[in-house]
């Protein structure tokens, strides 16, 4: 089924519309709020609440504002990032040390079918630096163009191009 | 702009990060409307994108489904329709038990409605915050983009800067461009705004001249033309100048002005 079709459906509550939505995209945002947290079972409650509230808000969600998984993705950081300020967490946060997304990738196993998992690891291993730092900061830590720009100290223009070229390898690793 | 700069400009990229403001989403959004070759190419990045976050997941959740399901008391889909049919209670008639099943009902209709309100209260100030966020970020920008301004126009308001206006020569004769210099702190500003840009692999470099005999000093070059919105660059200047050249030069500029490539020039009224 379309994917517009999908979330005009699950706008007007339709369970299986949501489902099928969950199925797609549940992975990504476990996988981004994991990144963040970095705790499986804190991450997958976090992951639950994101779809909830997406189901909640189904309403607010508009196309022109942005793609739908964007929209959920913008949810998930939120909410991921919410967490890591809370009280709770900062006390049971001891020992994890995975730093980037690149580490979660390589030492995955259980990475099934729904990707393709040898572009994924070839795409990873090959990463040059540059690329994992602005990856990671605009896709798994939702900075804007101008905050990656500041952090990375490079002008806007290039924070641009030089994402579009390691987003680039990562499509033809993939084929898509 | 045609739809493969737009492409390769990379704002798609940026667009399914998140990571562009509000209305630069709507224009994109347009920009998809129209082309679909746009379209695709975001269809192709989201791919992309959901595949590399996907593989960060090393937990498998599609069960997860179920609690959400629970959570939000959906009805279940067609594949646990079909279920262990209910078997009929033999009403004993008791009228005790009914009572003691209404309160009971009364009682769960609350208890479902308060979580059923809170849940909803707890997301709208998610949504909220996410707003929230958003607006900051616009303000942020808007900001700074004002404090840029005040700061150019306060500079340029200084008493005693040199205003030297730089006309077009052969290489372009409908070019020009203005240097306000300020000899006390030793800088100048250039407003490039009326300079084509530069073409791949070469970039602007700025001179200041002493004319008898003619010796250029570099000022240095104009590495980002094309993302500066304004055109206006600042430099510093410690030179006596009798004049200010501007000429197109390899990417990293030049030892000497590649003469037959000048663009602008201008000499400083020896009375400001």
């Amino acid at each position: 089924m379309e994917l517009e079709t999908l979330i005009d459906q699950f706008q007007k509550k339709d369970a299986k519309a949501f489902e099928a939505l969950y199925q797609m995209y549940n992975d990504s945002i476990f996988g981004v709020i994991n990144t963040i947290v970095k705790n499986d079972d804190i991450a997958t409650e976090i992951m639950q609440d994101v779809f909830i509230k997406a189901w909640n808000k189904a309403d607010s969600y508009a196309a022109k504002k942005g793609r739908f998984f964007t929209w959920l993705l913008n949810i998930a950081r939120n909410a991921a990032i919410d967490k890591t300020r809370s009280k709770s967490f900062k006390n049971a946060q001891q020992n994890q040390d995975i730093d980037f997304f690149v580490h979660s990738i390589e030492g995955n196993d259980q990475l099934d079918q729904k990707v393709n998992a040898i572009g994924i690891k070839k795409y990873v291993g090959k990463l040059a630096e540059k690329c994992k730092q602005i990856i990671d900061f605009l896709y798994f830590k939702g900075y804007t163009q101008k905050e990656a720009s500041e952090e990375l100290d490079i002008p806007l223009g290039t924070v641009k191009t030089r994402n579009r070229n390691c987003i680039g390898e990562l499509r033809k690793a993939l084929e898509v | 702009m045609d739809s493969k700069e737009y492409i390769a400009s990379g704002i798609l990229e940026l667009y399914v990060a998140g990571a562009l403001s509000e209305k630069e989403n709507e224009e994109v959004y347009a920009m998809m409307q129209q082309y679909p070759e746009v379209k695709q190419e975001v269809l192709s990045i989201e791919a992309a994108v959901v595949n590399l976050t996907a593989a960060t997941a090393n937990k498998d959740t599609s069960s997860k489904f179920d609690t959400i399901k629970q959570r939000l008391g959906l009805s279940n889909t067609a594949s646990d329709a079909d279920e262990t049919p209910v078997i009929p209670l033999q009403p004993k008639k008791s009228i005790f038990r009914y009572a003691g099943w209404a309160a009971a009902i009364v009682f769960a209709t609350g208890l479902l409605y308060t979580a059923v309100l809170y849940n909803d209260l707890e997301s709208e100030i998610e949504v909220v915050r996410a707003e929230r966020e958003d607006l900051k970020k616009q303000i942020y920008e808007a900001n700074s983009d004002l404090t840029a301004a005040n700061d150019l126009l306060d500079a340029l308001r200084i008493k005693d800067i040199i205003t030297v206006p730089l006309g077009g020569q052969q290489v372009s004769p409908e070019s020009y461009a203005k240097v306000y210099w300020d000899k006390k702190s030793n800088s100048i500003y250039l407003d490039l705004q009326g300079l084509p840009e530069p073409p791949p692999g070469k970039v602007y470099q700025v001179w200041s001249l002493k004319l008898n005999p003619l010796t250029p000093t570099s000022l240095g070059v104009i590495e980002d033309f094309a993302g500066d919105k304004d055109k206006v660059f600042d430099l510093q200047n410690a030179n006596e100048s009798e004049a200010f050249g501007i000429t197109l030069e390899p990417a990293g500029g030049s030892e000497s002005p590649t003469l037959e490539q000048l663009y602008t020039l201008g000499v400083v009224a020896s009375n400001p």
